[in-house]
């Protein structure tokens, strides 16, 4: 057995025992979706770290930064700044006034079926296509870490392991994954940062200076170099006409999407109180924020290491496999700048991987630890983003919509765990058909619908007396279209790739909005419909709750215990 | 923690007419304002800080490629600096909130001796 194997075989099994521990204690709706609000806030703040850094995350910008550099690391920036609006907005007051889910918040001042069930709808679009960005990504990553398993084997593993957690262990069993795999996951990260660091005899300075003679090219539409920058440089991936807006868009997106992510907002009913909300938004902004400088050593730590030796080619070769399943448009030119150097790296049977970084820095048994920590890394965001679906399915949908909001307990968790595995054998079926496909602008996809369809509508029924039904409705509808509509037509999914392209975009056309991130007008339209729907029509029910909730949001009276 | 013991959950079923109460008193008001004072003007700043660094970035590159530490440059001290800002504010926040906690059970001790 290949010490990776043994990794993942020790972690499986590990976390089964705690699923079956945790089992035991699933006897109630609360126990499944909110673990009986017994987590504390430095635990969950922990959990909140599990669920949010993504395999994306751990590889996905080690390979962004060690390609594009500076502009790479943007992304880090926006993913820790974004707790701000959390921390400062929608923690508190939502734990107060929710249940379970986002539904429940807006159902809390506007009665009737429509809004929760269009809350529920946006919650499922956000985790369905989050959810099958991550599983094409883990099959991806663990079809080349143990080339035995195949791609849809990989899948079917993770998926088959995700729903166990979920369906057995609930929210439970979900928290603890989350926890230990937040654990390994900056373990294994400082640990490659400081290795890295070793690598340049902890000089920072020499580690910048190797940095700096590294460049990469700046093309015009034609593709005619226009520009050479070094990596420490903005403006390797946004540059041209569009690239500042780009940027900016996705800042936007990423600073207010995270507020309306189903998963992470959800693991705020897991704590007792406010306060314990509070606590661990604070707790997760530490471990989130390390996590994310850290990146620097990771991304830049695999593009100085490859120009030296051959070793580093793998490494980036790895980044880029990771990085092509998310950038489809980058990919030709990667490959042929990969085959150019001498390194072979066919997308889809490329063994060598990021983690190879591992390898060169730690020896096999290092690399089998990092390997089985990206495992644990799906496996753990994968769990959230199942039992958020199946909270917006069983909780929302069929409880309150179709039973009128009773039901025995009982009936209520076999629900839910029913729910929770229709969604799960569906995202298994859709990442196995998708396979072929880049779906990783799905990612971006989720931050912009959660910003554009989620966010307006909470902050607005939080903080607008006059908001109302109409207002919820509109605001949820138009941002949730306009996002998808626009990612669409857009660079992301839009585009002539030469023949000879080993990723393509699904549309071969010339994208008809500039934009790759739908952020910067998907947002100020959801605000636009929720803020004029609510002036087409007067709701005295809608404005009397607001003393409710106000009083709740701010005092925690009356909140759910 | 603040309070003699930890007070329990307040046991009683408001009506839609004594929410508004609640929402009236000047405990009430006075919670939401102080609130409002950390929260709005943090929030402002937060977003401004944030969103220079792309603008900077996009539309001044040269001068954010400008060497300020050996190789490190502006934008990317400015982009560390993200971080540095976020977790004070984070850190501002956690302090001021327990001023609201202390507000907070004003109010709960009054609501209290109203109603039960």
């Amino acid at each position: 057995m290949s010490p990776v194997l043994v990794m993942f075989v020790i972690f499986v099994l590990f976390t089964l025992v705690i699923t079956a521990w945790a089992s035991a204690r699933i006897k109630s709706p609360r126990a499944f979706y909110s673990a009986n609000r017994s987590i504390s806030g430095f635990q969950n703040g922990w959990a909140i770290a599990g669920d949010y850094m993504s395999a994306a995350s751990f590889l996905g910008i080690a390979g962004l930064i060690a390609f594009f550099g500076f502009d790479g690391f943007m992304y880090s920036v926006g993913w820790l700044v974004a707790y701000l609006t959390v921390l400062l907005l929608v923690a508190e007051p939502l734990r107060n006034t929710g249940k379970y889910t986002m539904a429940d918040v807006l159902s809390f001042r506007m009665h009737g079926r429509g809004v929760r069930a269009v809350a529920a709808i946006s919650t499922l679009v956000i985790t369905l296509f989050y959810m099958i960005a991550q599983m094409v990504g883990a099959g991806v990553l663990i079809n080349q870490l143990v080339p035995n398993l195949s791609f849809d084997a990989a899948i079917i593993v993770v998926g088959a392991l995700m729903l166990f957690y979920v369906i057995f262990g609930g929210m439970i069993a979900t928290t603890w994954v989350q926890i230990i795999k937040a654990v390994l996951l900056l373990g294994a990260t400082i640990v490659l940062s400081f290795l890295v660091l070793a690598h340049f005899g902890f000089s920072l300075g020499n580690f910048f200076t190797a940095v700096s003679k590294i460049h990469g090219t700046v093309k015009d539409a034609a593709g005619h170099i226009i520009a050479t920058k070094s990596l420490l440089q903005p403006g390797l991936r946004y540059n041209g006409h569009w690239g500042p807006l780009d940027l900016i868009s996705l800042g936007l997106a990423l600073v207010l999407g995270t507020a309306g992510l189903p998963h992470i907002l959800m693991r705020f009913y897991t704590v007792p109180s406010a306060k314990a909300a509070r606590t661990s938004v604070a707790w997760a902004m530490i471990l989130i924020g390390a996590f994310y400088v850290m990146t620097t050593f990771l991304g830049f730590g695999a593009a100085t290491i490859v120009g030296k030796d051959n070793i580093g080619a793998h490494i980036t070769g790895g980044a880029a496999i990771r990085y092509i399943t998310t950038h489809p448009k980058e990919a030709p030119a990667l490959n042929a700048k990969l085959k150019r150097d001498g390194f072979i790296v066919p997308v889809k049977n490329n063994n060598a991987s990021a983690l190879l970084l591992a390898q060169s820095l730690g020896g096999e048994l290092f690399l089998a630890f990092i390997a089985a920590v990206a495992f644990a890394t799906i496996l753990a965001v994968v769990a959230g983003l199942t039992i958020a679906a199946s909270s917006a399915f069983a909780h929302d949908i069929w409880l309150n919509i179709v039973r009128g909001g009773t039901g025995h307990e009982r009936e209520q968790v076999r629900v839910a765990r029913l729910t929770a595995a229709g969604i799960g054998v569906l995202a298994i079926l859709l990442a196995i058909g998708l396979k072929s496909l880049n779906v990783a602008f799905l990612v971006g996809l989720a931050f912009a619908v959660a910003a554009s369809a989620n966010v307006p509508v909470i902050l607005l029924t939080l903080m607008w007396k006059r908001f109302n039904r109409t207002g919820s409705i509109a605001g949820m509808l138009t941002g949730l279209i306009s996002s998808l509509v626009l990612i669409a037509i857009s660079p992301a999914v839009m585009g002539i790739d030469p023949p000879e392209a080993a990723v393509r975009h699904l549309i071969q056309a010339a994208p008809l909005f500039p934009l790759e991130n739908p952020g910067l007008v998907s947002i100020p339209l959801g605000f636009l419909a929720a803020i004029l729907g609510t002036f087409l029509a007067k709701d005295a029910e809608a404005e009397g709750n607001f003393a409710q909730l106000t009083v709740r949001a701010n005092t925690g009276l009356g909140a759910e215990v | 923690m603040l309070g003699p013991r930890k007070a329990g959950p307040v046991h009683h079923h408001f009506t839609p007419e004594e929410w508004q109460r609640i929402q009236g008193q000047p405990e009430f008001q006075e919670l939401v304002a102080a609130k409002r004072r950390f929260i709005i003007p943090a929030t402002i700043f937060f977003v401004l800080y944030y969103f220079a660094l792309p603008v900077l970035v996009g539309y001044h590159p040269a001068l954010m490629s400008r060497r300020v530490f050996g190789e490190v440059n502006l934008a990317y001290l400015f982009a560390l600096s993200e971080f540095v800002m976020a977790w004070l504010i984070m850190a501002l926040y956690l302090r001021r909130a327990k001023r609201f906690d202390q507000l907070e059970q004003v109010l709960i001790a009054r609501v209290r001796s109203d109603y039960q």
